[in-house]
């Protein structure tokens, strides 16, 4: 029982940073119907800008516990930004031009931009695997029994904190401003949000810009939670959230999150009971089954075949 | 990158303009990722900042943008608009009578060619480096060709039919001892196979989830050689695979082998210019296969299905197993050049079947042009010849200095190229279709022209 509740927590943590990517998958396939192949190397590259930023504003104010913090707000602060950069460029150079091409013609696009993110990062960073300064070690022990103890560590509460937060933010942004209504109306229907004085080209560049912004918060999260990050960390996660994404149905936010909490729980689960060897065939097997049994994902709507 | 979308051409100060907004978004983007680097140092990361190497690339951000957008005003003032889609009867249509022999002759005599020009041991590098290895992937692109070009199923995991064809002829090789050339065969079965297994659950699947679910597939096939470590060995793979024989002669360097038969010097080169004319012969089986196959039914149903699904399923075409041949066939042209691959190296593990190896390959037939046979030769000469040329290019290193590593910049270059191609010609390099049944005569049209349905 406590090591089942300690996998939970486990589970959730990661879930958090896998629902906070598969938002941005979710959200580029809704508004644009196409599978954004680079952005789990965009939250990689999120990963970076966090580790340099935090190398960078630690080596000046040290490593207290309020600088730790300082620290981990500009991270989230600059490496939103930063990487909404990137992802505006990146729609701007390689998939922008291709709107309406032949359909297979975006999707090489983003698996060479998704090649281009990853060796470009290994060449001007380097192969090995990047660690940051051991922060937010402690934990808190919720239950005892036979030695075992459930523990909560402080980091694991910043990341339920954080990405509760930014989920939140998000999810007023889309409901409720002017901004989320012109997203949702060109994912309904990008032709006639146009003729009724919607830019069209903009609001899908902001939603890269919010997709690759929540991926950077991800790419702090698992800079805290992990505390390393390299060059080819993007693609693993990156399938796992795609898997969210879609478990929870394409195009839904709250089915991506929600996808992405199962998909941390069976991972950890998995690891636990079964085989840690095995934790990524199960994800990808989950990935498979999900696509074909359950196209349509838990939350999202059936799609209608037209001709 | 366009500078104007209307017709009229702009200014220099435009342009100029044009550029230094990209060049700010570059400087947004690289100051942290090239501006600092990250450097190990005892247990800590320390930050060495490298602001020329910044500047340096921001100036060049800066005038490729400009000259780039230079020559697209020029262009605009010129009145010089691009028109592919006019393009009709296609260039390749009527040079392919002269072009077919011609090729084919130059293939034949290239080992022979190349030790003449480069010399008995110089020869080993070209036929080795560059005639197989860029025989190996035409093969493995024409194969899948079948299943992306003519049958239009994206297929991100087409390097797992590879591994089946590489490990069913290195397990059976050297568990039971059985010949290349039984193997081959028995290799090619598995593949398809596994082909219709993997195929069978995704055939309701369509575009972009097909090919996920196919990337998914061909990762777990390789997470599973990995990790099954009594079946495969795991990590470190299998090695000491037996060599083909040509008609059961070895090639070694004993009483019984090649040279020592036929009275020749003993040399290496024999058993290269013996596996050049091996993958050679498979490729062009590989070639006429799929061509023969257009003009059949089950040809015609492929392409069918990749024009309109929905029009196929109408006309009473058996999307299934339209759909299952497809990837069976593929799959076995994919194990065919496994099991080669195994024999040619000697040597396997999992790590030669990553992701990056499917893309090479799918880049290969969709950077060709999907359909396009041509296309897939030329697209491989240039990736897989051009990646052997970075290797050789030691003279940057007296540019760059001593650590810079060209072949490091291989797979940035190639994730460029591909992102490059699609933005100027989506359809890739040969972009026109020949109808497999006319009427009068054969005309070529330009992919531009297709409009393509679902599938």
């Amino acid at each position: 029982m406590e090591v089942f509740v300690q996998q939970v927590i486990n589970g959730l943590t990661l879930g958090a940073i896998y629902g906070l990517i598969a938002v941005g998958y979710t959200m580029v396939f809704g508004i644009i119907g196409m599978v954004n192949f680079a952005h789990g190397d965009v939250f990689m590259i999120g990963g970076f800008t966090a580790l340099i930023l935090f190398i960078l504003v630690t080596s000046v104010v040290g490593l207290s516990a309020g600088a730790i913090f300082l620290a981990i707000l500009v991270c989230l602060a600059l490496g939103m930004a930063l990487t909404g950069l990137w992802n505006w460029a990146i729609e701007r150079i390689a998939y922008r031009p291709l709107r309406g091409s032949f359909r297979l013609a975006p999707l090489i696009s983003a698996i060479g931009m998704s090649m281009v993110l990853v060796n470009f990062v290994q060449v001007t960073q380097g192969a090995r695997n990047k660690p940051v300064p051991p922060i937010l070690r402690d934990v808190i022990v919720l239950m005892e029994k036979d030695g075992f103890a459930v523990t909560l560590a402080y980091k694991q509460i910043v990341i339920f904190v954080v990405t509760a937060l930014l989920l939140g933010i998000f999810w007023y942004v889309v409901q409720k401003t002017p901004l989320g209504r012109a997203q949702r109306a060109c994912e309904q229907d990008g032709k006639m949000a146009a003729l009724l004085g919607i830019n069209v080209d903009r609001t899908i560049s902001i939603t890269f810009v919010i997709g690759a912004a929540l991926a950077a918060v991800a790419g702090v999260m698992y800079l805290v939670y992990y505390g390393v990050i390299s060059f080819s960390d993007g693609f693993i996660p990156g399938v796992k959230a795609f898997t969210a994404a879609v478990l929870g149905g394409i195009g839904s936010l709250p089915g991506a999150v929600l996808g992405g909490l199962i998909i941390g729980m069976v991972e950890t689960l998995w690891s636990a009971y079964f085989s840690i060897d095995y934790k990524d065939v199960a994800a990808f097997m989950l990935l498979a089954i999900t696509l074909i049994f359950l196209p349509q994902g838990l939350l999202g709507k059936p799609e209608v075949e037209k001709v | 990158m366009a500078a104007t979308s209307d017709d009229q051409p702009a200014s220099f100060a435009d342009n100029v303009k044009n550029a230094l907004f990209w060049t700010a978004i570059a400087f947004g983007l690289f100051i942290l990722l090239i501006g600092l680097k990250t450097d190990q140092q005892a247990n800590s990361i320390v930050l060495e900042p490298r602001p020329m190497l910044l500047f340096g690339v921001l100036a060049s951000v800066f005038i490729a943008t400009l000259a780039g957008n230079m020559l697209i005003s020029q262009r605009t003032s010129a009145r010089l608009k691009p028109s592919s889609v006019a393009a009709g009867p296609s260039w390749l249509s009527r040079v392919e009578p002269v072009l077919k022999p011609f090729l084919l002759a130059f293939v034949l005599v290239f080992p022979f060619v190349s030790i003449a020009l480069a010399g008995w041991q110089g020869s080993i590098k070209w036929i080795d480096n560059f005639g197989i290895q860029i025989l190996i992937y035409v093969m493995l692109g024409w194969g899948l060709n079948v299943v992306v070009g003519l049958a239009g199923l994206l297929d991100l995991g087409y390097v797992a039919f590879y591994a089946v064809g590489a490990y069913s002829y290195a397990l059976l090789a050297t568990k039971f001892g059985l010949s290349f050339w039984i193997l081959l065969p028995v290799a090619g079965i598995l593949a398809a196979f596994w082909g219709i297994i993997l195929g069978f659950p995704v055939l309701r699947l369509r575009g972009d989830y097909l090919a996920v679910v196919t990337l998914a597939f061909g990762e777990i096939i390789r997470l599973v050689l990995i990790n099954w470590v009594d079946f495969s060995n795991g990590y470190a793979g299998i090695s000491s695979i037996p060599r083909p024989t040509l008609f059961g002669i070895p090639f070694t360097s004993g009483d019984d082998g090649f040279a020592a038969r036929f009275g020749l010097e003993p040399s290496g080169l024999y058993y290269k210019i013996f596996l050049f004319y091996l993958i050679l012969f498979l490729a062009l089986i590989t070639a006429w296969v799929t061509t023969k196959l257009r003009r059949l039914p089950i040809g015609r149903a492929w392409e069918a299905l990749r024009e309109d699904e929905i029009a196929c399923r109408a006309l009473g075409i058996n999307t299934t197993t339209t759909k299952l041949t497809a990837f069976a066939i593929g799959a076995m042209f994919g194990g065919f050049g496994g099991s080669f691959f195994a024999a040619r190296q000697g040597f396997i593990s999992p790590e030669s079947f990553t992701f990056i190896e499917s893309a090479q390959i799918l880049a290969i037939v969709v950077l060709g042009g999907a359909g396009s046979l041509y296309g897939v030769v030329i697209a491989a000469v240039g990736i897989v010849g051009g990646f052997e040329i970075l290797r050789e290019l030691d003279f940057l290193k007296a540019v760059f200095g001593n650590d810079f590593d060209p072949a490091q910049y291989r797979a940035l270059i190639f994730g460029l190229s591909m992102v490059v191609i699609m933005l100027w010609k989506p359809r890739g390099l040969v972009s026109s279709r020949e109808p497999s049944v006319a009427l009068k005569e054969r005309k070529a049209i330009s992919t531009d022209l297709v409009k393509e349905g679902h599938g």
